[in-house]
């Protein structure tokens, strides 16, 4: 199998002493999604953050586009190409739309005009709220700065910890439409979801931990449609 | 019933050195405001901060005015002023890295933080009364009002003169100066964002590659550039003295406090809220109502609400409500 | 005996310690250390009482120098000549206002908190604090001219009781104990920092009404010839007996006496000082205590363990703030007079501040240790500060101006080492000499 763009591999480690991933792998290839599912406290977070450097690994690789990052800081991570929305508190809430997004590329020092312009066809709302304080945005319209900041720095990954979470249904919707068009555009995708069904509807690749290890991994659609994945997770 | 002299005399006692005080305090209190939002501690060496920078000022005001400078009109300190900001700033920083950065990495509680403030305010006014010594120092040269109150009773034929101080309309001027200079950083250039970004969500700011010490070392010079101007401004309008500013940061926290912990805007509206309470508190209002009733009425009593020794028990009373009933101030700062 | 043992560590530091005040008593003089012992024993107390409030409770009190006050005037009140004409001519009028505005204050407190919130409630608020508060200053204005206007020379307030001054001293604790009631009731609620702002700004006003309320205690114009619980260096050298037996030790009469009266409230002090840390380290070691430290640790479990925190917050702020307050007292005896205008911030706050920290917070004996060292530093740095000024500055010239301002700036030494020490001892060893355990 070839080298996937972005693989956490094996990766054991938790924040204190005690492990919370024990031998985990997720990873993902070039412009797919794929999501992580589980339990609560299955370690699906903590998994996604693994990944990005937030806490370090006692066992354990990260690779992205076969280069070792395990050692990396999540700042130098995001200068190699990745970006990560975390699940709370992801935007600056007394500072507009447009500096939020001046924000997230902040690393960037050419002409950032095109990218912010790209953001805006993704999500046509922000542009009618450019000059609107962020904290004042609805849930979803939150949701949507968090990950157009991230978008700002053209990564080549995209995480997202459980963007749905505290939405209503209709703009989960509409969310998942718009991470499937980043997907498109090249961007690979991991994502970690509370909305099992949903999010492996999108996926095409899917990883189920318990309990901070493998449980099943397959494609979306697969996960999706074996009786004892839906049987534990989907209910049914 | 004279309303014209009424209202010289409210504008010559009450209003205009309400403003003067109002600037000085506001500009006091986004000093302690910035390093709160960012560095997120209440600064207790904030007031020998702004003595420690007048003191300098006043050293590079004595160097020139020996040497023979001067600014006309104006007085010479305005021309020393960038002198003792340089210096203030050095100091400041050099006690970031000497005293406050241990504590930062090490993520201490914010009481702690400001338990080793107190020890920075002990070294700045011991470093100031030794190079300065306690003595009250006059430094204001050059014209001393704008408007006397001769000039102005001959020019409208009132009873009441208004009297203008250059350093009282200096104060005004120069406070619009500073704060639109402060507003247009922090709004508009791309480091003035990144304090922004930082002081709204410090890890989210972190990830977006901002980088903290930057950050933090703009914060101090900003801070030591407001307390600078501000003790430097107080101490032509009245006198420099180094106790007196010790003094003065129950007003300024007050001042940051109402108007919200953390918000520049807040502590501009701050500064003249506590301004014109200590003024009109402790005002004493005979004059002004003997003119508005009738002479039958007129008062006897100096309708003094408080002496001018309790000036800052309404600041601090203030202080008080606001901490209890609206924490987060008039602007909505960080919350308590 | 195990040398590195706790125990034997903090005996060798107050060995330490006790040889300054020796060499001081040898280098100096015996007058200049029994001098300094007998403030540092007061400023001891006044540590362990801030210990209780920091150390035990987490509170940051940073208006220590408002409850020193309230304990001196206590002792004018207590024990200074009656003044039954001064009394008269307002005395009463001036209670009565006084009540009046505390009643209006309750009712203020009544109305916030019955009322529903709305303009209703607002306006009756304003209503009943300015019609209070005119209420009171027609009562009270009038009332404090006619008492400050007799013999105003000599006295202008209304006198005090006339009591033995060592009775000064728990009212001291009790006036104290009653002001940190009223404002623990008010301000204990805040987050640190606001706590220590607020009792920054209360001790501020305290000191300010103090030098003001001329009928209080004569402000500014201090009140002087407080009685003493020793004997007067004079009466001792009238005595007969004393000087046979001052002759005998080699002593001339004047010194004696002094060393003796110095004495005397030394053994005053530290009695009263045993007292307290004798109580305070019952108070530690009891379930009391190791609940608040509890508290202090954790209050968010704790008080989801059920424990009521706001009402253990006040009994220690009331019960460090009598502490601090008896002090306040005890250093009035001292001094024989009250002087407001001595009531600075920087000396009585952030000094015992200093004490508690560089001597141990959370720890009693730390607090003493702290309270001794601090301030026999607090003293001496000025001399040992000029000695080593004048011998840095032999080699310059007589007339240098370098040599003169160092010279006369000697005496800001103390601040700068102050805050030095604070920061050196926050830095390399936070705990303190003597750690909690």
């Amino acid at each position: 199998m070839a080298e996937p763009f972005l693989i956490g591999e094996a990766m054991t480690g938790g924040y204190g002493a005690a492990d919370i991933l024990h031998d985990c792998t997720v990873a993902v290839e070039k412009g797919q999604i794929a999501v992580i599912v589980g339990p609560n406290g299955a370690g699906k977070s903590t998994a996604m953050k693994a990944v990005f450097g937030m806490l370090s690994l006692r066992g354990g690789h990260v690779r992205l586009a076969g280069e070792d990052i395990t050692h990396l800081s999540p700042q130098a991570r995001v200068a190699k190409g990745m970006a990560f929305v975390p699940q709370n508190q992801n935007i600056f809430p007394t500072m507009t739309v447009e500096e939020n997004l001046e924000m997230g590329a902040f690393l960037r020092r050419d002409e950032i005009r095109a990218t912010m312009e790209q953001v805006f066809e993704l999500f046509p709302i922000l542009r009618d709220k450019r000059r609107q304080v962020a904290g004042e945005l609805s849930g979803g319209q939150r949701q949507q700065v968090a990950v157009g900041r991230a978008l700002m720095t053209q990564p080549q990954v995209l995480m997202l910890d459980e963007p749905t979470a505290g939405v209503s249904p209709i703009v989960m919707d509409e969310l998942f439409d718009r991470i499937i068009e980043v997907a498109r555009s090249g961007i690979s995708i991991l994502m970690v979801e509370q909305n099992a069904r949903q999010a492996l509807n999108i996926a095409d690749k899917g990883y189920v931990l318990v309990q901070g290890a493998n449980r099943f991994t397959d494609t979306g659609a697969t996960l999706l449609a074996d009786p004892e994945v839906r049987r534990s997770f989907l209910g049914g | 019933m004279d309303i014209l002299n009424a209202l010289v005399v409210f504008l010559n006692f009450v209003f205009v050195p309400g403003l003067a005080y109002g600037a000085q305090l506001a500009l006091g209190a986004l000093g302690v405001t910035l390093v709160y939002a960012i560095l997120r501690f209440s600064n207790f060496a904030h007031g020998d901060t702004m003595a420690f920078g007048t003191m300098a000022t006043i050293l590079v005001t004595w160097a020139m005015q020996s040497a023979g400078i001067s600014f006309g009109v104006l007085p010479t300190a305005l021309l020393a002023l960038p002198f003792g900001i340089a210096a203030t700033a050095l100091f400041v920083l050099a006690t970031d890295r000497v005293v406050y950065r241990f504590y930062r990495h090490q993520k201490v509680a914010p009481t702690i933080m400001v338990i080793v403030s107190l020890g920075v305010m002990f070294v700045m006014n011991g470093l100031t009364r030794f190079i300065i010594g306690v003595g009250e120092q006059n430094f204001a040269d050059g014209g001393r009002f704008l408007i006397t109150a001769a000039e102005f009773k001959t020019a409208t034929g009132l009873t009441e003169g208004l009297a203008v101080k250059i350093t009282q309309a200096l104060t005004l001027a120069v406070a619009v100066v500073v704060v639109a200079l402060l507003f247009w950083f922090l709004q508009k250039t791309r480091t003035g964002k990144s304090m922004r970004a930082f002081s709204d969500n410090e890890d989210l700011a972190l990830l977006s590659g901002i980088n903290p010490d930057r950050v933090v070392a703009v914060t101090w010079v900003l801070a030591a550039a407001l307390a600078t101007t501000a003790g430097v401004l107080y101490g032509l309008d009245k006198s420099f003295k180094p106790f007196t500013y010790f003094q003065l940061l129950l007003p300024i926290f007050a001042a940051a406090i109402v108007g919200g912990l953390g918000s520049p805007i807040g502590a501009i509206a701050g500064g003249f809220v506590i301004a014109f309470s200590e003024v009109t508190v402790t005002y004493a209002w005979k004059k002004v109502v003997g003119y508005l009733v009738p002479d039958s009425m007129a008062p006897d009593a100096l309708l003094q609400l408080m002496s001018t020794d309790y000036k800052f028990a309404v600041s601090f009373s203030i202080l008080i409500l606001v901490l209890l009933f609206m924490p987060t101030g008039l602007f909505k700062g960080k919350s308590v | 005996m195990n040398l590195t043992s706790p125990g034997a560590k903090n005996a060798a530091l107050f060995a330490a310690v006790a040889v300054l005040f020796v060499g001081t008593g040898v280098y100096q003089s015996w007058n200049s250390s029994f001098g300094i012992l007998n403030m540092a024993l007061i400023s001891a107390i006044m540590a362990l009482g801030l210990n209780l409030q920091w150390g035990f409770a987490g509170l940051f009190n940073t208006g220590v120098m408002g409850f020193v006050a309230l304990g001196g005037l206590a002792a004018v009140l207590t024990s200074s000549t009656p003044l039954p004409q001064s009394w008269q001519a307002g005395g009463p009028r001036i209670a009565l206002a006084l009540v009046l505005g505390a009643a209006t204050i309750a009712l203020a407190v009544a109305i916030h908190q019955r009322l529903a919130a709305g303009r209703g409630r607002s306006l009756a608020l304003v209503a009943v604090l300015v019609g209070g508060f005119t209420l009171y200053r027609y009562v009270l204005d009038p009332a404090v001219t006619a008492v400050e206007a007799v013999n105003a020379a000599a006295y202008g307030n209304i006198g005090g009781l006339g009591l033995p001054i060592l009775l000064a001293w728990p009212v001291g604790a009790l006036l104290a104990a009653l002001a940190a009631w009223a404002i623990g009731k008010t301000a204990l609620g805040l987050r640190s920092d606001y706590l220590a702002i607020a009792t920054l700004g209360i001790a501020e006003i305290i000191v300010a009404v103090l030098k003001n309320e001329d009928w209080l205690a004569r402000g500014v114009k201090n009140v002087i010839s407080l009685p003493r619980p020793v004997p007067y260096e004079v009466d001792l050298q009238k005595s007969a007996g004393f000087l046979a037996w001052a002759q005998s030790w080699g002593f001339d009469p004047v010194t004696a006496s002094s060393l003796v009266v110095k004495l005397c409230y030394a053994g005053l002090f530290a009695t009263v000082l045993l007292a307290v840390i004798w109580l305070s380290e019952a108070a530690l070691n009891s379930p009391w205590g190791r609940m608040m430290r509890a508290i202090r640790d954790n209050e968010v479990a704790a008080a989801a363990m059920g424990k009521n925190v706001t009402l253990r917050h006040l009994q220690v702020f009331v019960l460090g703030s009598a502490v601090i307050g008896m002090a306040g007292a005890m250093m009035t005896t001292l001094d024989g007079q009250l002087t407001p205008g001595t009531y600075q911030p920087l000396r009585f706050t952030f000094l015992i501040w200093v004490m508690v920290i560089v001597g141990g917070s959370g720890n009693n004996w730390g607090a003493v240790l702290g309270g001794f060292l601090i301030w026999w530093l607090w003293v001496m740095v000025e001399p040992i500060g000029l000695l080593a000024l004048q011998g840095v500055t032999a080699g310059m010239a007589e007339d240098s101006w370098l040599k003169q301002h160092l010279i006369d700036s000697a005496a800001h030494m103390r601040l700068l080492t102050m805050g030095v020490i604070l920061l050196v001892v926050l830095r390399f060893s936070p705990r303190g000499l003597i750690p909690e355990k």
